[in-house]
């Protein structure tokens, strides 16, 4: 039937034909394989030892070991910062079905907070899907006994031990230790990345950070089998473990003993409750800080721990600014308490000398000026030496000496004395306070009538105020010097730093600063001597503070006039009112012979320095120096 | 009617051809190839040992697996039954209906993994792998009873029989098969002694016919032809695959690192390791002698397959065998220098080897049409 259709086909030439094409297409065949099989051999036998290495580089990872963070004791060797184990709340992202339910249900049940939930979403979106995102860091006792019985409800919800940072006296010591917190992207660009590789928190401020670089220690790190996603594989699937490189133990970081005195640190803390201000007290001799405090405080365990968005949120927008380090970065007009400095400039530029009389009715006059610069004294104080004036902080003396003096001899002597300028403390964050001088103020201003010094910014920087502010820090610093006649030392807070592991102990010197230099020591018996009697004198006016007192002491009270509310800040009539009250400063030294403690405060509002502020430093003098209800 | 006659002289003749043993014996009346069995058990039976190893030990995976090589072998026993010449009337049915199942797919066929490759006509399968048979057995029908070598307007009809399926196929998108459809035509067309003259034509055709190739491809086959010139350039993204692959074998060394000790493959290193890369798994474990081993045998079944197609009767059986032979090794070529790094990755399957069952039956319904072929052979002298 086909073959009618077809010409006939030539059986044999057809075999033929297809016979030599399949021998064709088995050469071809032969020659293709024998590219595979060429292929192979280059993989296998030329460059094996090249695909070996990366086989073994593929599976092995490095993972690093966080070191132990250094411990932070007082000048006693109590503890102000450890590690504790805690337990923390973790989320695996892969063995959770459905993240959105599981994050609603455990803000339903209390453990985490619902405007959190977004966050905690992206962090688990973000990282490998093996990797524990924490939701929260220390889980209370309930919570665990809570979520314990709950578990079978959560898969890939569970609690894993760890090392939370944890200050025992968490408010009392925030401001002078600091305290660490998760870190952050911004940390890592400070931070050496690969040192900080699998370091979960950071000093962020204080102690904390400055000492970031002792406290922190070494990382280690230890090799691992891992799989293509970096996840670990059991150690026992793999006989590989034995050819690893050896593993490195991390270093711990060295322990730092502080100066502060925890016991100065509470009772501060103490007498300035419930008001804003700040105190420090120092070791006029060495210039180490015996005590820090800020008030209102935090506590610093929450940084430690983890805070929700409306924990963060409170202390943020707290009028009373809890976070903000008051001791070391409220810059505040100094009020009276330069008087002793203004008086020993007075003295050296031959201003005044110990006799010069003034007469106080109250209020002083520039000369072709109607302006009356009141004494805090309405009555005046009548005739009044530099030692009276002192004593009892008579504004016009000063007022009137303040002319003879200048504004840049002012300026140059309490620079001297270190006002104006940071004081190099060991902790970060500090500010620079304002001495005005002429040269300053041409700077600071752009018009002319601005750029000009007038006399009346010389009269009442004479008594701290106008453009002149300082910091707590620095007027504790200024006083130790006045303490010392002169010598000055650089203050700071970290007594020394203790290799973890050897036990060895880098003890920090005191670092000594540029005297200042009077040429007559009599005038520094004579306001010292002045400062004494402002406690323990017959018309001093924190004399009522210094009675019955069984040391001598010697101290200044100052009283500044709040200049201004910002105008963001919102507060209701009765509390405005309060806060334009005058804040209440006192400087003070102690013993008067033989001074071991400096220490200078501010209470914010105070309104008295004498009758508010003097009693706190009496308080943390006694203690200090064994007198005290509490003394240590 | 001329088959039934020539089938029963057969049964006449056998027992009296020369001597054969009793195993030979019953293999004839079961249609079964010995060499070639042999041949396909011990490929499935190694093949059964590196895939245990790709699947990470799971027994229950392996036993799929069995279940699926037993379909298979079932189906080539079946197909091996089948007198050659029955095929050959079946054949343009059979051709038509693949055609209309393919249009069937691409109207209405379920989508997976972004492609349009199933059927669900009360069993889900895939009609491009019926056309992995219909497409040599239809040109090779078409020159049964034509002249050999074919002129000019036949192979014009033949190109039209090829293309056809194949643009279906490549529409769906399946590339790798449309590609190896489009070589099992263009095998028949070859070994039916097309000149060389020709073939250097279609060659140069063959350039645009590249560039038209080229924008029927998907991105993702695109960016497989430009990664393979250079893998290095995306390690993480497309090179991936090769690379990692490329590091499996070349770790293996001669020897290999011994079975399912392969850390490419078992730390999760090689993608697709059970399917499309299980070459680069034998290369890692086995090393070069159990990859050698396995090419043997692919060899060996190859030029069984070959044996058979030269000793055939007549041109449908002759050619039909030789592109059943020749495609299988295209398959072995191109997964191999696919997973060495040789040539573009396209999604083929290593035979017989990779996990999988659709492409398996195919295969061996194939192998079961060579057997078909030799055990119907007229055993006339001629």
């Amino acid at each position: 039937m086909s073959s009618l259709l077809s010409p006939i086909k030539d059986v044999h030439s057809e075999r033929r034909l297809f016979l030599a094409r399949v021998v064709l297409a088995t050469v071809i065949s032969v020659v293709l394989l024998g590219v595979v099989v060429a292929r192979l051999v280059q993989l296998q036998v030329v460059n094996h030892e090249l695909f070996a290495e990366k086989a073994q580089g593929n599976r092995v990872r490095i993972e690093p070991v966080p070191p132990i963070r250094g411990l932070v004791f007082d000048r006693k060797g109590r503890v102000i910062a450890e590690n504790l184990p805690a337990y923390q709340l973790e989320l695996i992202p892969e063995q959770v079905a459905d993240i959105d339910d599981t994050l609603n249900r455990l803000a339903a049940i209390n453990l985490i907070e619902f405007e959190d939930i977004e966050r905690f979403k992206e962090l688990s979106r973000s990282g490998p899907r093996f990797k524990p995102v924490t939701l929260k860091f220390r889980l209370t006792e309930q919570e665990i006994a809570n979520f314990a019985i709950q578990r079978p409800r959560f898969p890939g919800i569970d609690f894993q031990p760890r090392l939370v940072r944890h200050y025992p006296d968490g408010p009392e010591v925030a401001h002078a230790v600091g305290y660490v917190g998760a870190l952050s992207t911004e940390d890592l660009q400070r931070l050496d990345p690969s040192a900080y590789a699998g370091t979960s928190h950071t000093g962020k401020t204080g102690v904390e950070s400055s000492f970031e670089s002792d406290l922190h220690g070494d990382v280690g790190f230890r090799h691992l089998i891992t799989n293509a996603r970096g996840r670990q594989v059991p150690s026992d699937t793999s006989e590989l473990l034995d050819s690893l490189p050896v593993d490195q133990t991390p270093m711990p970081g060295s322990n730092v003993y502080l100066s502060i005195d925890l016991d100065l640190q509470k009772i501060a803390t103490k007498a300035l409750e419930g008001r804003r201000g700040a105190l420090v007290a120092l070791d006029p001799w060495t210039g180490e800080i015996l005590a820090l405090v800020s008030t209102p405080s935090f506590d610093p365990n929450l940084f430690a721990v983890g805070m929700t968005t409306s924990q963060y949120g409170e202390l943020r927008d707290n009028p009373d600014r809890p976070l903000f380090n008051r001791a070391l970065r409220g810059a505040y007009p100094p009020g009276s308490t330069i008087k002793p400095m203004l008086a020993l400039a007075a003295l050296e530029t031959g201003a005044t000398n110990l006799t010069r009389k003034t007469l106080c009715r109250g209020y002083f006059t520039l000369p072709n000026d109607p302006h009356r610069y009141r004494d805090w004294k309405p009555e005046g104080h009548g005739s009044v030496d530099l030692h009276d004036a002192i004593e009892q902080s008579c504004d016009v003396y000063f007022y009137e000496i303040s002319v003879d003096i200048g504004i840049d001899a002012m300026h140059d002597y309490l620079d001297r004395f270190g006002l104006g300028t940071p004081t190099g403390i060991d902790v970060l964050g500090e500010s620079a306070g304002l001495v005005p001088s002429r040269e300053w103020k041409r700077k600071a201003f752009s018009d002319r009538d601005n750029q000009r010094w007038y006399h009346g910014e010389t009269v009442i920087a004479s008594i701290g105020q106008g453009f002149m502010l300082a910091t707590p820090l620095q007027l504790a610093s200024a006083v130790g010097t006045l303490a010392t006649r002169g010598k000055r030392f650089r203050p700071h807070m970290v007594a020394a730093v203790e290799d973890a592991l050897t036990g060895e102990r880098r003890m920090i010197r005191p670092e000594r600063l540029p005297d200042v230099e009077i040429s007559n020591d009599f005038y520094w018996d004579s306001v010292l001597g002045a400062m004494h009697d402002v406690m323990q004198g017959t018309r001093g006016t924190a004399r009522a503070v210094g009675l019955g007192a069984p040391y001598e002491m010697a101290g200044k009270s100052g009283t500044a006039q709040v200049v201004s509310i910002a105008q963001d800040e919102e507060y209701d009539e009765q509390e405005l009112r309060e806060r334009l009250r005058d804040h209440a400063l006192f400087v003070a030294f102690a013993p008067f012979d033989e001074p071991r403690i400096a220490v200078a405060l501010i209470v914010e509002n105070g309104e008295s320095g004498s009758g508010v502020a003097a009693p706190i430093a009496r308080s943390i003098m006694d203690a200090y120096l064994g007198y005290g209800d509490d003394a240590p | 009617m001329v088959t039934m006659r020539l089938s029963d002289t057969q049964r006449l003749l056998a027992p009296k051809a020369a001597p054969l043993s009793d195993v030979t014996q019953v293999m004839r009346r079961l249609h079964v190839d010995g060499p070639l069995l042999v041949g396909l058990l011990l490929i499935c039976g190694f093949g059964l040992f590196i895939l245990y190893s790709a699947v990470g030990e799971s027994n229950r995976l392996l036993t799929n697996q069995v279940i699926r090589l037993s379909v298979a072998f079932t189906a080539m026993f079946i197909v091996a039954q089948l007198p050659p010449d029955f095929m050959r009337r079946w054949t343009p049915w059979g051709y038509l209906a693949g055609l209309v199942l393919l249009v069937l797919v691409l109207t209405k066929g379920d989508v997976g993994q972004g492609a349009r490759r199933w059927l669900d006509i009360g069993i889900r399968f895939q009609p491009s792998e019926a056309m992995k048979l219909a497409v040599p057995m239809m040109t090779a029908w078409y020159l049964h009873d034509r002249q050999i070598p074919p002129k000019l307007r036949h192979l014009a009809a033949i190109a039209v029989m090829i293309i056809v399926p194949t643009l279906l196929i490549a529409k769906q998108p399946d590339l790798g098969t449309a590609l190896l459809i489009a070589a099992s035509g263009v095998i028949v067309i070859l070994l039916a002694g097309i000149s060389f003259k020709l073939i250097a034509g279609l060659g140069v055709a063959a350039v645009p016919g590249a560039f038209l190739l080229w924008n029927f491809m998907k991105d993702y086959q695109k960016q497989r032809v430009l990664t393979l010139l250079n893998p290095d350039s995306d390690p993480l993204g497309a090179g991936y695959n090769i690379i990692q692959s490329k590091i499996a074998i070349g770790s293996g060394g001669l020897f290999g690192k011994g079975w399912t000790n392969g850390s490419q493959a078992h730390l999760e290193f090689l993608p697709e390791r059970d399917t499309d890369f299980i070459f680069a798994v034998l290369g890692e474990e086995f090393g070069l002698l159990g990859v050698l081993t396995l090419l043997a045998l692919y060899m060996f079944v190859i030029g069984r397959g070959l044996y058979i197609a030269v000793q055939a009767r007549d041109t449908f059986s002759r050619l039909l065998a030789g592109s059943i032979s020749l495609t299988f090794m295209v398959y072995v070529f191109v997964n191999t220098a696919m997973v060495t790094g040789l040539i573009p990755v396209v999604g083929v399957p290593l035979p017989l080897v990779s996990f999988g069952g659709t492409s398996m039956v195919t295969l061996m319904a194939g192998f079961g049409i060579l057997m078909s072929i030799h055990s119907h052979r007229k055993l006339l002298p001629h």
